[in-house]
């Protein structure tokens, strides 16, 4: 009986949690320009619509280029902070991580016009690199708590042993310490290539009327009205999304690296 | 040069990059907001010189206030909602086998991730009247036809606990997964109900992640603006969403701004009071 309950509580959930995403993909493969669940003749013709527009190919490269710098500027952020409170317990470096935290807690809308304010004020506004470099700085919190975790994970007698065979500085850095810390980073640099691919109003907000992400065009659209290729983008982020989480999975330890128990 | 300051400069130019990055891109526009907050509206630019009240003076508007209180309101029962289902979610994923647990927290870290722009459009679609839910109510017999399920406040709430019920999970996940499960056992043995078990091991234990879970879910409700924007009914719309049509469409950077600080201060206060409140019922 209890396992009953706890079996329909988790199938509720799953529900929940999966119904949208069916509807729309569900949605995505009709065949006419009307919205039908499920779909009747499924096609995949707003898929060719979707690869054949060069508006909205041009959202979702844009969207892909902004979260591929934005990852990489993030962890370039990230790595020397996580280094120099692991390498030489740096306050500085604690009260940078600090500010990290406090900027990915604060309420999105009071970011966004934070860094409208802050574009237009130096005179910058509307350009692809307000868009990366915002991202950049609001997701740091991430990859610093990832490539922290790294560094936490490594074994000191083994840093120990690279000295005592005479390895130098840079040796052990090389070859004890980048193996380690590795995979924590990539991981770091996923998470935010995939929140900053999702993210809306603070990408609207700095830069949204010459920066077009694709976020931002789905939402311009969804004021003229349904269309079955906003349902297509939604598709693939959310495919990309999976199959960038269960990269992390194959290649780390994915509950460990969310702060559970470590593989039994 | 001594062997301390040459690590000194070593680390000074390690962390160089990072505090320009940090200090430029997240402290210097923090006093700026402060700055134009205090400024005159230009209709041409940012803002004109001189330092006035009047922003902050029209915090004072009834239509402010309501929205202020929308606001908090919809953070509460969104917090509410999502750690009350996100607690026992999160204890069920930790007592899973290690694969359907990968499955879920990837399953969840997939929702997460995925814009909100997006999820509110899949919500649109699921409470329309041409496919939605309503279609299914009518063949259970709860409804006599189709109809629209929004603009609701259901329809906000709904989206919004979807959007935050994965971050109560990964709030949740680390503490509930190293639960020493051991001590519930020599509780029960010990003669204690299951529920007697439950409050003096448990609830102790997890008590403070369990209202850190809380507070991010009112500061991600505070700060969302499509959800409300696209489900919900213009009169109840929040002060997220005022802000941005304050910003975009009225061209006014300093009220924009006062209403961001004020915003700021009263999810600082949300959330200092409710960790107030933990800390209260512990001594």
């Amino acid at each position: 009986m209890k396992a009953a309950g706890k079996i329909v509580f988790l199938t509720v959930l799953a529900i929940f949690m999966a119904a949208p995403l069916v509807v729309v993909a569900g949605v995505s493969f009709n065949s006419t320009q009307r919205m039908n669940f499920p779909p009747q003749n499924p096609s995949l013709v707003w898929y060719e619509t979707f690869f054949g527009d060069p508006a909205w190919m041009s959202a979702f490269s844009l969207s892909l280029i902004v979260a591929v710098l934005a990852a990489l500027a993030s962890v370039s952020i990230a790595l020397p902070i996580a280094y120099a409170i692991w390498k030489y317990k740096s306050r500085l470096a604690l009260v940078l991580e600090s500010l990290a935290r406090i900027s990915f807690l604060l309420p999105s809308i009071v970011l966004s016009i934070v860094f409208l304010v802050f574009w237009s004020w130096i005179g910058h506004f509307g350009r692809i690199e307000d868009t990366i470099l915002s991202h950049a700085v609001v997701f740091v919190a991430l990859p610093l708590a990832t490539i922290g975790m790294g560094f936490r994970s490594i074994d000191m007698a083994l840093v120990e042993a690279a000295r005592t065979m005479g390895a130098r500085e840079s040796d052990v850095l090389r070859t004890v310490i980048r193996p380690i810390v590795l995979p924590y980073i990539v991981s770091g640099l996923v998470f935010v290539f995939i929140l900053s691919l999702n993210e809306y109003i603070i990408a609207y907000m700095v830069a949204g009327f010459e920066v077009e992400t694709l976020p931002i065009k789905v939402f311009n659209n969804l004021r003229m009205g349904f269309q079955p290729t906003m349902c297509v983008g939604a598709v693939l982020f959310m495919a990309l999304g999976v199959v960038a989480f269960s990269a992390v999975a194959v290649i780390g330890d994915l509950p460990k690296l969310l702060g559970g128990a470590s593989r039994r | 040069m001594t062997a301390v300051s040459a690590s000194r400069l070593r680390l000074g130019l390690l962390l160089s990059w990072p505090i320009v990055a940090l200090a430029g891109l997240g402290a210097v526009p923090f006093v700026l907001l402060l700055r134009i907050s205090l400024g005159q509206r230009d209709p041409n630019g940012m803002y004109l010189p001189g330092i006035t009240l009047n922003s902050y003076g029209a915090l004072g508007e009834p239509e402010l206030l309501g929205a202020l209180l929308d606001s908090i309101q919809l953070a509460v029962i969104v917090g509410a909602i999502s750690v009350g289902l996100g607690f026992p979610l999160t204890w069920l994923i930790a007592r899973m086998r290690r694969r359907l647990q990968v499955a879920w927290l990837i399953f969840l870290l997939a929702t997460l991730s995925l814009s909100d722009v997006l999820i509110a459009f899949s919500w649109q679609v699921m409470l329309s009247k041409r496919i939605g839910l309503s279609n299914l109510f009518v063949a259970l017999g709860l409804m006599d036809g189709p109809e629209s399920l929004t603009p609701s406040a259901g329809a906000v709430i709904a989206c919004l606990v979807y959007l935050v019920l994965p971050f109560t999970v990964l709030t949740l996940f680390p503490v509930l997964s190293r639960l020493d499960r051991d001590l519930i056992e020599a509780a029960r043995t010990l003669g204690a109900s299951p529920l007697k078990a439950f409050a003096s091991v448990v609830v102790p234990m997890t008590k403070g992640p369990a209202m850190i879970a809380f507070v991010m879910a009112m500061v991600l409700t505070v700060g969302a603006y499509v959800p409300p924007l696209v489900l919900g009914r213009p009169q109840s719309w929040p002060m997220a969403v005022l802000i941005g049509s304050t910003a975009l469409a009225g061209h006014d950077l300093p009220r924009a701004s006062a209403m961001s600080v004020f915003l700021l201060a009263a999810t600082v206060l949300l959330a200092v009071g409710a960790f107030q409140a933990t800390r209260m019922r512990k001594s």
